[in-house]
């Protein structure tokens, strides 16, 4: 297109470098709002906390005295926030692999030509629009054990009304981990704290539909001539699924993964209104134990210390997913 | 794929009708677990005072009353009613969407259609935003909200509702515009519009879906959202409902009923949006995912 135009070089550079002048300053005056709000309010106060991290703030007073990773070492050692680690491990994993799961399943059988193909998919799409607290207040609900066998309540009382008495359970007052290892060094016992099961279930409740919307769009985005070109080859129907449509479904995997993962490292409400943490720690995560720390026992250092180490976790998940979007936009 | 395997004998066809029988089972089965709250929700929100009793909670209402819903909402017999919080997210929830959809948009146009160099970047740190845990901004925040008179305010929430919906709502508004051909630009220039003049005559009068996408999305997470309604507002005279629900569910005190009728207020505004806006609420949700 530049070299087409035969014009006046001088009459051209002119005019460009009005254009530059006036629209283009226009342009970075309008944005500028935005980039300063966001380098104070994420970048800067980021800053400021890993600052206070570093430092013995304790009580209402600021007390900016430099510690060091004093903090971050008494964290790591205190069976608590050990305790927190594992359950966030334990969470996301279990929370991720389900939602992955029932969502592929679910968009591959929306998407096999079905009756009420868009109530079901309403149905299954819909708790996205509800607050993690009105989630937690009714699964919690939903989870309260009672006096279960003889006089259950909730889920229990369910299974009861149904013949399936065996699959009552404690639940949310479950006080067990499986299988409870206790290495040498570590403050906490390894394995599945029972108790967060059932938030995992209310969790993946809320988030699945998500995940069966996001694989539905990636199904419908694969022409169906490649699926064709496989079947004429003499492919079954699994494994035109498995060589074909599954590979062609990963980058939908990633973003799944990404978004589910962030939001459950950073997982608050949730836990906050089903459990609050309990039975003991077995619930509680580094979201909650921030919170609590900081804005109830006023040890702002070391909230600040739990609050990094989150931001870090995040951002080891997040940064290079978001590299490698830049990158292939910039290709593109 | 049963058109395709359907030779002429009957043994395919019967298999073939089977696993149409497995999908509908299976679909149904998870449509009960999604709608199980749902059902719990709606009869113990129903059921009147004397009603309610655990051991009967999956039971339906013998009559429709509203006395929960007039608990959770008024208050009363050591009930914090809802009502305030309720129009405190309200009076939250509507400026901060209406400036994130400017913002947004002004932002995306800009990084679509204006690039400079390092205008990727730019983009790329903007959104990190739309990932950090709050935790990590908390502290500063209350301080700075303190020092500025806006702690513990309802302008107070909006700004800190805008500011972090930035990410988000520039992200939409961005990929909307980059779909618009740059001719249409290019057009504009030729007649002699400025920045300002493209962004009116071109850009605006075709930016409707974005507007009700990225309202709807920063409308359903902001009225949802409960860390930064916890912080920011010590106040019980200021919480959004969110907080309110809360305090309503940790309180021993309140029934369960009124609980559940809580809730369902709480997600009422949202649920309807979902149910008549279904469609620009799922392109929100795709948008989130970057480019899922």
């Amino acid at each position: 297109m530049q070299q087409a135009k035969p014009q006046a070089i001088g009459a051209r550079t002119a005019r460009r470098a009005r254009w530059l002048n006036r629209d283009r300053i226009a342009a970075l005056l309008m944005i500028a709002p935005s980039v300063i709000a966001v380098a104070i309010f994420v970048y800067g106060f980021i800053g400021w906390t890993a600052f206070i991290s570093l430092t013995n703030w304790e009580g209402l007073r600021a007390n900016l005295t430099f510690v060091g990773l004093e903090n971050y070492a008494t964290i790591f050692n205190t069976g608590r926030f050990q305790t927190n680690i594992r359950n966030l491990v334990v969470f996301t994993t279990l929370f991720l692999a389900i939602c992955l799961v029932i969502g592929l399943l679910l968009a591959v059988l929306v998407d096999s030509r079905i009756r009420a193909e868009s109530l079901f998919r309403s149905i299954y799409i819909f708790p996205m629009a509800l607050s993690f607290i009105v989630t937690g207040v009714v699964w919690q609900w939903i989870f309260a054990p009672g006096n279960w066998p003889n006089d259950p309540t909730g889920i229990n009382l369910l299974f009861k009304q149904m013949g399936l008495d065996f699959l009552q359970g404690a639940w949310t007052t479950d006080t067990s981990v499986v299988p409870g290892w206790r290495p040498e060094g570590l403050k906490t016992r390894i394995g599945i704290p029972m108790a967060m099961i059932p938030v995992i279930i209310a969790a993946v409740w809320q988030m699945s539909g998500f995940v069966m919307a996001m694989y539905l769009a990636g199904l419908r985005g694969i022409p169906d001539e490649i699926k064709e070109a496989a079947r004429v080859d003499g492919a079954s129907e699994w494994q035109v699924f498995r060589r074909v449509t599954l590979p062609l479904l990963q980058p939908v995997t990633l973003s799944a993964v990404i978004v589910l993962g962030h939001i459950s490292l950073k997982i608050f409400d949730l836990i906050v209104t089903m459990t609050g943490g309990a039975p003991g720690n077995n619930t509680e995560v580094p979201g909650l134990y921030m919170y609590e720390i900081t804005f109830k026992a006023n040890k702002f250092s070391e909230g600040a210390a739990v609050a990094i180490v989150m931001l870090v976790v995040v951002a080891a998940l997040v940064i290079p997913y978001l590299n490698y979007n830049r990158r292939t936009e910039v290709e593109q | 794929m049963s058109v395709v395997t359907s030779p002429a004998s009957a043994r395919p066809r019967l298999r073939v009708r089977w696993s149409r029988v497995l999908i509908y089972a299976v679909m149904l089965a998870f449509a009960a677990f999604y709608l199980l709250p749902v059902y719990l929700l709606l009869i113990t929100s129903f059921k009147s005072f004397e009603e309610v009793s655990l051991s009967r909670m999956w039971d339906l209402p013998r009559s429709l009353s509203f006395e929960s819903f007039g608990r959770a909402w008024n208050g009363g017999e050591g009930v914090i009613g809802m009502r305030g919080s309720f129009l405190n997210s309200v009076r939250m929830v509507i400026p901060a969407t209406v400036i994130s959809c400017m913002l947004g948009s002004l932002n995306g146009y800009v990084l679509s259609k204006w690039r400079f160099p390092g205008s990727e970047t730019l983009f790329t740190l903007i959104l990190f935003g739309m990932f950090i845990p709050y935790q990590s901004v908390l502290v500063p925040l209350v301080e700075v909200l303190r020092e500025i008179g806006l702690y513990a305010s309802i302008p107070g929430l909006v700004l800190v509702h805008v500011v972090y919906g930035i990410p988000i709502t520039t992200l939409i508004f961005r990929n909307y515009y980059a779909g618009i051909p740059t001719e249409l630009l290019e057009a504009g220039k030729i007649d002699g519009a400025d920045f300002f003049g493209i962004y009116r005559h071109i850009m605006l009068p075709i930016s409707a879906p974005g507007f009700v996408v990225v309202a709807i999305w920063q409308f359903t997470s902001i009225w949802n959202e409960f860390l930064f309604g916890l912080i920011i507002t010590n106040d019980p005279q200021l919480r959004p409902v969110t907080v309110a629900l809360q305090n309503l569910s940790g309180s021993q005190f309140t029934q369960w009923n009124v609980q559940m009728a809580g809730a369902l207020l709480v997600a009422m505004p949202t649920l309807l949006v979902y149910i008549f806006l279904g469609k620009y609420f799922l392109r929100g949700l795709l948008a989130g995912s970057l480019k899922g």
